[in-house]
């Protein structure tokens, strides 16, 4: 608990931010009295068992869900009071398993992320034309562009997806379980790519990850969430211990360093631990 | 990175799909015109007496009236060909529009209520009050398909797991069969004054309603406008609600203006013409086959498709058994039917 408190003192700039969110209903809220600070140009992951509020407190950020209390601040102004167009030029969002119509190119899917840019005076332009080849170029997805998004493979309909809230253009970004029923090598490469929007192109984003040892690899911020509220908040090398996993997940797992990429992974182990586990577990270490 | 976009990436002049499709679709709509136009000017032409193509012409660009062929045209089989391409268009828009915004391939105004409800209604109003005054019976439809639509929501919303696809289509057809339940109950106890419904409750255009017409025509192409305007944001909301309200959509607010669009397409329609059914259903999907998912197109195309489609069933209607006249309302599902299986196995293979 000590980390979680320290790590809150700390001072970053922030231009997204939950203050005292509750979410749900009176008697068993989701989301109880959450502070939260999304810090800018950073990947912020948030994990969590099932139930724990991960996803809801992604979608009050979002303006997805209307908080019971509180309120969500985007540079300084109530998300919720604001005109939701002038808010999707600045925050774009990836929900948990979206579905694309039926016959949809890839290059149509991308485009439908110049909404916010467009109205019925203005409509596509050249500079839309420029958002949407640069997407489809950084997420990958050029080389199908026209084919149906439905005939692709789930890890290309997923990039087909990052490239529809790149060419948003919005500073921040926020994804629900981006990497969900995908192969391991593919959320691999979708977790670099998001990594590298953030690092080199400046971008914010805010990812709900199941996957806890691709959560500790490429997350700046790790944030857990249990009983709708945050327990631990901060770097892995922080909060990514087996005592965190334990409280927050009931995950008996140790906490090892790899040694060649320096990350940290867990792995789990049966309770009680046989005591010949450990030793081979520390041998590896 | 920027190397790898200027290699890709087209003239910034180039239209939004470098793939020619855009520039394909736009050129798609003149050529649908010309179709609809042909339609229009050979559904005239027919009849208990043929008139060529050219009276037909003369008699809508100078009308004289004392030729006698030229008040055929003008005042019997005009309004019968609007009434066709907007009935057409009408449905067609209302059933793109509801699959759209349901993402439910089956919705459209007859499987989801509203033609049954305004058909109700127009059946009691006329029931209770013998004689309605027939500037009113577009409301009266409005009214019944409104207050349907409401229903079967609820019911679908009331059903363990809320309003999905499967539990608005099954209200829909509960409801569709209860008020035509309803429907026969007061045709039995009413005979004579149903007798002159029975007609118009088959689906047809014969009943030259041009008084209806002067009322309904208006609000029908004002829906269809809004249903252009609406197009391109129901092509994001047919990618979820989620990821509209992500872009900056909103979705409850569209999901009302699309309903009530929806609802004064649907009354015009039943007004003028009936319960038509299978055209709201299967002409959007036609027009999926050819022209994909995008509404800013689908919505056009299918009123123009929709249009031409209603023209040609009554043209076959009034000439396969002439001098008899089939129900319009039989002929858009016995001709449509085997077209669309066709068109599907076609495209599948």
């Amino acid at each position: 608990m000590s980390e979680s408190i320290s790590s809150r003192s700390i001072r970053y700039a922030s231009r997204l931010q939950g203050e005292s969110l509750t979410v749900g209903y009176d008697a068993a809220p989701i989301l109880n009295d959450v502070d939260f600070q999304v810090p800018d140009g950073q990947v912020t992951i948030l994990v969590g068992p099932n139930g724990s509020g991960k996803s809801t407190l992604l979608k009050a950020l979002a303006r997805i869900l209307t908080p019971t209390e509180g309120q969500v601040l985007l540079d300084g102004q109530d998300i919720h009071r604001s005109k939701t167009r002038e808010v999707a030029k600045k925050l774009g969002l990836l929900p948990q398993g979206p579905v694309a119509p039926e016959g949809l190119t890839v290059r149509e899917l991308v485009a439908q992320g110049r909404f916010p840019h467009q109205s019925l005076l203005r409509q596509w332009s050249s500079e839309d034309e420029r958002a949407v080849n640069e997407a489809m170029t950084v997420a990958k997805v050029f080389d199908f562009a026209d084919r149906p998004v439905d005939g692709l493979s789930g890890g290309q309909r997923q990039r087909c997806w990052i490239a529809m809230v790149l060419a948003q253009q919005t500073d921040l970004v926020l994804l629900d379980e981006p990497t969900t029923f995908l192969d391991l090598k593919v959320q691999v490469d979708l977790m670099e790519l998001l990594v590298q929007l953030a690092h080199q192109m400046g971008r914010t984003l805010v990812v709900v990850l199941h996957e806890l040892n691709l959560a500790a690899a490429y997350a700046d911020t790790l944030v857990m969430l249990r009983d709708g509220a945050i327990k631990h908040w901060g770097p892995p090398s922080d909060v990514f211990t087996s005592a965190n996993l334990k409280a927050v997940f009931d995950l008996d797992a140790h906490v090892i360093r790899d040694p060649h990429s320096k990350r940290l992974i867990c792995v789990p182990t049966s309770a009680p631990e046989p005591a010949q586990h450990i030793e081979v577990g520390v041998r590896i270490a | 990175m920027t190397t790898q976009v200027s290699q890709f990436a087209p003239t910034p002049e180039s239209p939004e799909d470098s793939s020619g499709a855009w520039l394909a679709y736009s050129a798609g709509l003149p050529v649908l015109v010309a179709v609809l136009a042909l339609m229009f000017g050979w559904h005239i032409a027919v009849g208990a007496k043929s008139l060529p193509l050219s009276t037909v012409l003369n008699a809508l660009i100078s009308y004289d009236a004392s030729q006698f062929d030229h008040m055929i045209v003008r005042d019997l089989r005009l309004p019968r060909a609007v009434i066709a391409v907007l009935v057409g268009a009408a449905l067609s828009v209302a059933g793109a529009l509801m699959q759209g915004v349901t993402r439910n391939p089956l919705a459209e105004p007859g499987i989801l209520g509203l033609m049954a409800g305004a058909s109700f209604a127009v059946v009691m109003a006329i029931g209770v009050f013998q004689t309605v005054p027939t500037v009113w019976l577009p409301w009266v439809a409005a009214v019944g398909a409104m207050v349907t639509a409401v229903v079967v929501w609820l019911i679908a919303q009331w059903a363990p797991g809320g309003a999905t696809p499967l539990t608005l289509t099954l209200a829909g057809a509960a409801i569709t069969a209860f008020l035509g339940a309803l429907i026969s109950v007061a045709h039995l106890l009413n005979q004579e004054t149903f007798e002159q419904l029975r007609v118009w409750l088959a689906g047809s255009l014969s009943g030259r309603r041009v008084d209806v017409l002067s009322v309904a025509a208006p609000w029908l192409c004002l829906a269809l406008g809004v249903a252009m305007v609406l197009s391109r944001k129901v092509t994001v909301l047919a990618m979820g609600d989620d990821v509209a309200r992500g872009l900056g959509v909103r979705t409850g607010w569209l999901k009302v203006q699309v309903l009530l669009c929806v609802v004064v397409l649907t009354a015009c329609s039943v007004a003028l013409a009936g319960p038509l059914g299978f055209v709201g259903l299967v002409i959007p999907h036609v027009v999926r086959l050819f022209i994909g998912s995008d509404y800013r197109w689908i919505v056009p195309y299918s009123a123009l498709v929709g249009g031409a489609y209603l023209l040609g069933v009554d043209i076959i209607a009034r000439l396969a058994l002439r001098p008899q006249e089939i129900a319009t309302g039989i002929m858009t599902a016995m001709v449509g039917a085997p077209l669309f299986i066709h068109l599907v196995r076609q495209r599948a293979s």
